[in-house]
């Protein structure tokens, strides 16, 4: 069964071809890995997942359904989460209201109920503590949950904003460099973590990473990107060995 | 833990306010509070209620808005309309005032809708600067708007040369805005009991939002735009309500605003930008999106001008350095450090009362 479809998905900005004729099929609880030199497209191609950008032509089937054309939000409803390669995290807000926000539509209540204090308030308030301790607990964050988030170290910084999006409750969910910044053992800890969450949760996850050590260890398939266009595609082992590839990775 | 914290700050913000009505209310009593500071009252509570909703949308939502007294113009002439209208309909003054009040509010939501679809897709300087023009719009348009009600309903006009001739009045008919002259002979129904009254409405309105799913999305929009879409946030639907609220809450305002004065002129700088810099300053001096700093701020800098009338032609000049000095004391590093120490060494005297005083000198830094 296949989570994600991607055919023909093309963009331009003026004479240059971001993204050209980009096909991807993920299947169900996958890990997929996409890489590629700097500038090769590939966070432009989360860009057009997300709904950031407009393709010009193809389609982005998500569990057999279009979003091709949606917005941000309407995507995320459809069940698309990402994180960002530059940390996006609401920096005021506590750690535990980051994932708040991020419950903000799977469990509420109305304005009223809210400005007015009413039991409806108490309850779903509780139970989204609840929920979002849970998830900063599978993130090992717990402890951390009164903190300010920009106060948090930055690998920390990273998995919060993976709990966030985890929060959204989606059935695929990009991660847009996760190891970048990161130290060898925050590296290792990281692959722990992103296997653990697809596992626990059961979830489709499609990365971007340069960090070749965790590409290789705990991508599946991988597709490489380079100048927009796909390079290879396929078993991450196989791939990773293509000539091809190391060229245009470390030149000729 | 985050949770009982917010609660206490909350609870302290609002026995702030209660304290203060009951010493003015006891200095009233015995006659102690000179006349002077009477009148200040009901004024007070006006730009308390108009600081606090700014806040909500500078420092809450991160949007400047600076016609912020545009929309206290559309409350206070709309109440006042309804009041003088309603006169002899409704005999009660306190409820009539309520309707007023609530009239009122409606009145500047609506207007804030208005305004708030076209220019909510603008961002930072683009939206200050269309503010800034709807409230000058908003007060040149009531310059000339004249207003009257006979047996046939009710009459306007925009002909400022025709004056009140314009409505084309029946013998029966009254006018009640007369141009640039404005409304006189609105109920004086309100007081400082009412005032602080829609301040507390005015805080549990604004902190309860703040501290509810929609205020942690709101925040989230301020904090980053781009990752609060990413998580299915509605950015136009939020801006769009704080906005409204803000609003409302600025409506409300200025029905106290119209029914505390015999008469209600656009004239003078009550609902120009200089009065919406004004709310601005107390916004920025009191710590944007502090809503206790907003209360003090606006007491203080409220009184501050008046009380230096002795100066005479000096006065601005000090008020001026006084903001000054406020910006330094609140926002230097060196003094947030001094501050700090100080907030230290009370704790270090007396125990663990003085938490709540270094949480808050933790929010400013």
């Amino acid at each position: 069964m296949n989570m994600l479809e991607v055919s023909h998905l093309s963009i331009s900005f003026g004479g240059l071809k971001a993204v050209n004729d980009l096909n991807i099929t993920i299947k169900k609880g996958q890990l997929y890995g996409l890489i590629g030199p700097n500038g090769a497209g590939k966070t432009t191609a989360f860009n057009l997942l997300t709904g950031v950008y407009k393709a010009d032509t193809g389609s982005i089937l998500l569990d057999g359904k279009n979003i091709a054309g949606m917005n941000t939000i309407s995507i995320n409803k459809a069940g698309i989460a990402r994180t960002f390669q530059n940390i996006r995290l609401f920096k005021e807000l506590s750690v535990l209201d980051n994932v708040k926000v991020g419950l903000h539509n799977q469990m509420g209540y109305s304005t009223i109920e809210g400005i007015l204090r009413l039991p409806r308030y108490f309850k779903i308030e509780k139970q989204m503590n609840e929920k979002a301790l849970e998830l900063l607990d599978v993130m090992g964050l717990k402890d951390c949950a009164g903190f300010t988030a920009a106060n948090l170290p930055y690998g920390k910084q990273r998995k919060l904003e993976i709990a966030r999006a985890l929060a959204t409750n989606p059935k695929l969910l990009l991660l847009d460099e996760p190891a970048a910044g990161m130290n060898p053992n925050e590296t290792e800890e990281l692959m722990e973590t992103i296997r653990f969450v697809r596992d626990k949760f059961d979830m489709t996850i499609l990365l971007i990473e340069h960090d070749m050590r965790l590409v290789g260890g705990i991508c599946e398939e991988i597709t490489v990107l380079n100048f927009g266009q796909v390079l290879a595609q396929g078993v991450t082992s196989e791939v990773l060995n293509d000539p091809r590839v190391i060229t245009a990775y470390l030149g000729e | 833990m985050n949770k009982k914290k917010t609660l206490i700050n909350n609870l302290v913000t609002y026995g702030i306010v209660i304290i203060g009505y009951a010493v003015m209310m006891i200095l009233q009593l015995t006659g102690s509070l000179s006349s002077s500071m009477k009148g200040f009252l009901v004024p007070i509570c006006i730009y308390v209620i108009m600081a606090v909703s700014l806040n909500l949308v500078v420092g809450i939502l991160g949007e400047l808005s600076l016609g912020h007294a545009g929309f206290m113009c559309v409350g206070a002439y709309s109440s006042a309309v309804f009041s003088c209208a309603a006169q002899e309909l409704i005999t009660s003054a306190p409820l009539r005032f309520g309707i007023a009040i609530l009239v009122g509010a409606a009145a500047a939501a609506v207007f804030g809708i208005i305004i708030g679809i076209p220019v909510l897709r603008l961002k930072g300087d683009y939206l200050a600067i269309v503010t800034l023009a709807f409230g000058e719009i908003i007060k040149n348009i009531v310059n000339i708007i004249y207003l009257g009600v006979d047996s046939n309903g009710l009459h306007i006009s925009f002909d400022a040369s025709a004056g009140t001739a314009g409505l084309g009045l029946l013998e029966d008919g009254r006018v009640i805005i007369k141009g640039a002259q404005g409304i006189s002979g609105t109920p004086q129904d309100a007081n400082f009991t009412i005032g602080i009254v829609l301040v507390l409405i005015t805080l549990i309105i604004v902190l309860n939002l703040i501290n509810s799913r929609d205020g942690r999305a709101i925040m989230s929009i301020r904090d980053n735009r781009i990752a609060a879409e990413s998580i299915g946030i509605n950015i136009t639907k939020y801006k769009l309500m704080v906005f409204t609220i803000s609003a409302a809450l600025a409506g409300a305002a200025g029905a106290l605003y119209s029914h505390n004065f015999a008469t209600l002129t656009p004239a003078g700088d009550k609902f120009n930008y200089n009065a919406s810099i004004m709310i601005l300053v107390y916004v920025v001096l009191g710590g944007i999106g502090n809503i206790r700093g907003s209360i003090i701020a606006a007491v203080i800098l409220y009184v501050l001008p008046e009380k230096l009338r002795f100066l005479r032609d000096y006065r601005m000049l000090v008020y001026a350095v006084v903001l000054i000095l406020v910006m330094l004391f609140n926002w230097s590093p060196k003094m947030i450090e001094w501050r700090k120490s100080v907030a230290a060494k009370f704790k270090a005297k007396f125990g663990r009362k003085k938490t709540a005083n270094e949480a808050e000198g933790g929010a400013q830094s």
